[in-house]
């Protein structure tokens, strides 16, 4: 099991060729309270880089990129009601969706914890 | 300048201030060739209060207004009476003189009354939500469409023949710029709504149907069988009103299945004004909250615990959201959502059903009289407070003859449907509160006299 | 002396009640400071406040299964309830009638009463969309009035009357381009929007089915030309410029950007929502403008009324006045107006590109704005440009020294005044001056807009502010800037005066509550 980063701050934890992807803590801790996050259907094939999700603050709307392309296999249906969780636990009970990797190479291309913290650092 | 507070002594010493000789200065930035040194030539100079007012008043007197004749006219726009208390309430500065509420904290005022509209409307829609209004009747039956596409992922509409034919041309004006697929039927003179070619239009890949309540030539469709079908489909219905006050005495359209409903404000508090400014209804079914095009006021409390209200959910709205927002909408119709609001609630629910009643009464009355005259036929027997006539001949000049003789008689299907020949006989005529028995029988006598061919 | 003082009152009495604590009211109010319920918390179940002449006889047995089961859920007042629930929910509002609306981009001036007067008059407020014309020609020449003034003051075309509020007419003014382009048989679908751009431009074009470029700003808070001349080709539509822009400069290259644009085959729509700024003294006509759309409700004072109506006409140029929507008035050559509708377009607007909305447009704010024009005519509303700009600079260089003007080096700015809280302590930023403004008893100016400034206060004062008032806010502000400086914190709980304190934004949205439930306080 294994954490990836983008740049555009999403993490994904891979586990065999399942991705289950959200935001990073820095990234909520930038947009305030989250109010609102609209998921992707279960079932939608997603290009590494669509845009797939947005995450609403009261004055923002964020759209998230999917790092890998797939099926989106889950969405975490706890955020209807709960949308806070993504401010309150980014990183685990905050995740978004679920995807399918079609092509686990484009793993190669995301940022491990180190060089994400680093990446964070330099902004 | 009467609206100009600066002196010739302030505009000097604000130049020193500023640091610059002339206010001709201040305009540097403006090509040398675009600059205008002197007022645009061939238009007149400032004038007085009383000048301005001579111009208009004799402009306003070439006007036959409504309340100066026998009047009969809706489709679309309906002359009601209007409590005066509600125009001076609007007229108070703080209403009349403020902006959007983007400070929440000094403009409880307008947002509370927000509130209580949004609640006003979807207690008359019969629908969970509604919204703090829109453009008019016709651009809130667009954003229904496009929102139905969004919430089904769907791309075509299915209009209703019975749709007020300048709602229905905003539709396909804007559809051929979106590429929407919508599909028009074509109204017929027939006794009843065109429920059952409707049903027969839905398909799978439909994302609404567009029925009017009660339609453009006075009939009542069955909603509840359109709902039905359209849901079996997995469309969605959107039923448009442009007669709020019908729902004094109807169903309302959400009871019967509609999941969004819109409408035309304008019979409440707002009269008619040649057109505009309207203000559009809009409300729905709570799940589809996010895919609302307009304003929200929602309630919430402030930083001591009270209770207040603010604009929300505005990640949907075009200042956020730019090329992504749910429609390039940026205002509501406030003021006239105020009037709206107010006259509701001198109304209440009971008032609003007695003048429904009466209204109801009223067009029974002009229909019982009119249809005395030889060549006269109402289209159908279910109308609220208004009704399509069946004349001998093209109601055009009919309509144009009236007017001559002092009677605002109706508006011709010919006019709002100039390419249905088919249409052409039909006259539709309108009742409300205002109507007396006496405007009644001058109509009558007119309408006859128009038809024998006398001469006026 | 006037006699015995009876009630013992010494002006000594005044400071600070000796000590005693005051104890919080029974009723919740404070004198003038009055809280009002919901109409539906009210009690008046049952009540109404209207009158009527008859009661209805029998409902139509064909209506009988179409009827409602039960009045719609809502209450009822008493005309003096109504008064009353209204009035002092209004007090709970600022409005230009209580004092200066600085709003950046929103130009919230003075609105005269006579445009109350004149809308209002029976021949202009009690005339149905669809009378016979003959039975309007007054109201068709009242349009055809201010469309001329817009024409000739805007040196342009032919003027598309309809589109509902500015967003609308942008709209228009798109669907105008689209279709001189179809008629071209060309279809290009990208429209280039400066960053600087009011957010409705991207969402208008995307609205009308155009892909959005964005085209960067220079240092100096103009449209970079380079970058935009880089962008175009074959594939570009237009380009939406809002000049003078949302920094509160004028585009110097405007008639270069025009020409580029042109010679590239699209069309230049120019939002004109700062038009205020330059009315009588520039004709975007002679800068290369094809379409801009004129908001009534800013220039041309109509009311805001909390919130619209608005009224966005949009002038034309020669190229696109074919496309213009239904319905249409137009001069005939037997000299009366007349209304171009879809019984008649074939009557010389046969390319129209269809409808907007279902009648004539905002009517009731073209008799304001026409009683408006022509109370200042021709040189007034030239003064009214050169007065908001002067009233702007003013407070440019007013506050410049306290505040961060980031383009307060590159001239003077035209009709609003931008700074920037980036020279505040760490911490104090644009909304703690702007809920500051709110306790001095004034509006604030627009905060975080422009969004290429960072925590920008965009202030607009209108030439309607006299110059004590000025100074009155001026005073104001700097005190505001200087207790930032100084960090107090009071800055960051401010307002502390207002009807209400700061709002909890985020529980709004998260749980929306949009309508008054009867069991959700029970």
């Amino acid at each position: 099991m294994t954490v990836y980063y983008s740049e555009d701050h999403e993490w994904i934890e891979v586990e065999g060729d399942l991705g289950t992807v959200g935001i990073t803590d820095y990234a909520q801790g930038q947009l305030g309270d989250i109010t609102f996050v609209d998921l992707p259907q279960e079932g939608a094939k997603v290009a590494k880089g669509d845009s797939v999700a947005v995450v609403d603050s009261v004055k923002a709307a964020s759209d998230v990129y999917t790092p890998v392309s797939g099926e989106v296999a889950e969405i975490n249906e706890a955020l209807a009601d709960e949308p806070e969780l993504v401010n309150s636990d980014a990183e685990v009970g905050g995740w978004l969706f679920r995807v399918t990797l079609s092509d686990p190479s484009e793993l190669e291309e995301l940022m491990d914890e180190a060089a994400y913290k680093k990446f964070v650092a330099g902004l | 300048m009467r609206y100009l507070p600066l002196t010739p002594a302030d505009r000097s010493s604000m130049l020193e201030t500023i640091g610059a000789s002339s206010v001709d200065e201040l305009f540097c930035d403006v090509p040398e060739a675009a600059r205008l040194t002197g007022p645009i030539e061939g238009l007149p100079m400032h004038a007085s209060e009383m000048a301005v007012e001579r111009h208009l008043s004799a402009l306003a007197a070439k006007n036959l207004n409504a309340g100066s004749a026998p009047f009969f006219l809706g489709a679309g726009a309906y002359r009601h009476h209007v409590p005066a208390s509600v125009d001076h309430l609007i007229q108070r500065g703080e209403f009349l003189t403020a902006y959007t509420p983007y400070q929440p904290e000094i403009a409880q005022g307008t947002l509370q009354v927000l509130f209580e509209f949004q609640t006003q409307v979807a207690a008359l829609f019969g629908t969970d939500i509604a919204n703090a209004s829109m453009y008019d009747g016709s651009t809130a039956c667009w954003e229904a469409i496009l929102m139905a596409a969004r919430v089904t992922r769907k791309g075509k509409s299915v209009l209703s023949g019975g749709l007020h034919p300048h709602y229905g041309e905003v539709v396909r004006t804007m559809a051929k710029f979106t590429r929407d697929d919508i599909v028009s039927l074509a109204p017929e003179l027939t006794a009843e709504a065109d429920d059952a070619a409707v049903i027969a239009a839905i398909d799978d890949g439909t994302a609404s149907v567009v029925v009017q309540y009660p339609d453009i030539l006075g009939r009542i469709p069955d909603l509840a069988a359109i709902a039905e079908a359209a849901h079996a489909k997995g469309a969605l219905l959107i039923a448009v009103v442009t007669e709020p006050v019908a729902l004094g005495l109807l169903e309302a359209p959400g009871h019967l299945g509609a999941d969004i409903v819109v409408g035309e404000g304008q019979s409440l508090g707002v009269g008619l004004q040649f057109g505009g400014p309207y203000l559009g209804l809009f409300g729905c079914r709570e799940k589809f909250v996010r895919q609302m095009p307009g304003r929200l006021c929602g309630e919430t409390v402030d930083a001591e615990g009270k209770r207040g209200f603010v604009l929300t959910l505005s990640t949907r709205e075009q200042h956020i959201r730019r090329e992504k927002a749910t429609s390039n909408i940026c205002t509501n119709s406030g003021l006239c959502a105020l009037a709206f609001s107010i006259h509701m609630s001198l109304l209440g629910g009971e008032g609003l059903s007695q003048l429904a009643a009466i209204n109801h009464d009223r067009a029974q009355a002009l229909v019982a009289r009119l249809t005395q005259i030889p060549g006269v036929s109402a289209l159908s027997e279910a109308y609220f407070n208004e009704v399509t006539l069946v004349l001998s001949r093209d109601a055009r000049e009919v309509v144009r003859d009236l007017a001559d003789r002092g009677v605002l008689g109706g508006v011709s299907l010919g006019r709002l449907f100039p390419e249905l020949d088919g249409l052409h006989k039909g006259l539709l005529v309108t009742a409300t509160e205002t109507v007396t028995d006496a405007d009644i029988e001058t109509f009558a006598t007119e309408l006859a006299a128009v038809l024998e061919g006398v001469a006026a | 002396m006037s006699g015995v003082n009876t009630a013992g009152w010494r002006p000594s009495m005044n400071s600070a009640e000796g000590g005693v604590s005051v104890p919080e009211t029974q009723s919740g109010d404070h004198a003038l400071m009055l809280e009002e319920p919901l109409i539906f918390e009210l009690g008046c179940e049952g009540q109404t406040g209207v009158d009527f002449d008859a009661p209805a006889k029998a409902v139509s047995p064909a209506l009988a299964k179409f009827r409602r089961k039960a009045a719609p859920a809502v209450p009822g007042l008493s005309e003096p309830e109504a008064v009353r629930h209204y009035t002092r929910l209004s007090r709970q509002n600022y409005g230009i009638d209580l004092g200066p609306f600085p709003l950046g981009s929103c130009t919230m001036k003075h609105n005269p009463r006579l445009n109350e007067k004149m809308a209002r008059l029976p021949g202009f407020a009690d005339v149905h969309p669809l009378q016979p014309q003959k039975t309007v020609e007054g109201a068709l020449e009242v349009i055809e009035q201010l469309a001329d003034w817009l024409i000739t003051l805007t040196g342009m075309a032919s003027v598309a009357m309809s589109p509902k509020a500015g967003a609308h007419g942008e709209l228009c003014g798109l669907l105008c381009i689209r279709a001189a382009l179809d008629a071209r048989g060309e279809t290009r679908d990208v429209v280039l929007v400066p960053e600087s751009a009011h957010g409705t431009n991207p969402a208008t074009a995307a609205f009308a089915g155009f892909k959005v470029e964005t085209i960067p700003a220079t240092p100096e808070g103009r449209v970079d030309l380079a970058a935009l001349k880089a962008k175009l080709g074959p594939d570009v539509a237009g380009v939406m410029i809002t000049n003078p822009n949302t920094c509160g400069l004028f585009e110097p290259e405007m008639k270069a950007i025009a020409d580029a644009v042109h010679a590239a085959g699209g069309y230049v729509y120019c939002d004109g929502a700062n038009f205020n700024a330059i009315v009588g003294r520039v004709r975007p006509g002679d800068l290369g403008v094809d379409a801009m759309h004129i908001n009534l409700h800013k220039t041309f004072s109509t009311p805001h009324g909390g919130g619209g109506p608005g009224a966005g006409p949009v002038v034309l140029s020669e190229a696109l006045a074919p496309y213009a929507p239904l319905p249409f008035v137009a001069r005939g050559e037997d000299g009366h107006v007349h209304l171009v509708e879809e019984e008649n377009r074939g009557e010389g607007h046969a390319r129209a590109f269809g409808r907007m909305v279902a009648f004539h447009g905002q009517m009731g704010m073209f008799t304001r704005a026409l009683a408006y024009i022509l109370s200042h005519g021709a040189d007034g509303l030239k003064q009214v440009a050169e007065d908001a700009v002067l009233n702007a600079n003013y407070v440019l260089r007013s506050l410049e020294d306290v505040l961060q003007a980031p383009f307060g080096k590159s001239g003077p700015c035209m009709h609003e005044a931008l700074f920037s809280d980036a020279g505040l302590p760490e911490g104090f930023t644009t909304l703690d001056i702007a809920k500051g403004l709110i306790d001095e008893g004034f509006h604030p100016m627009t905060v975080y807009f422009p969004l290429v400034v960072k925590g920008a206060m965009l202030i607009e004062p209108t030439e309607t502010e006299s110059k004590p008032g000025l100074d009155r806010f001026i005073a104001s502000m700097r005190n505001l800037a200087q207790r930032a400086r100084e960090e107090d914190a009071s800055l960051h709980s401010a307002p502390h005066f207002a009807p209400r304190r700061r709002l909890d934004e985020t529980r709004a949205a998260r749980k929306p509550v949009l309508v008054w439930k009867a069991d959700a306080r029970a």
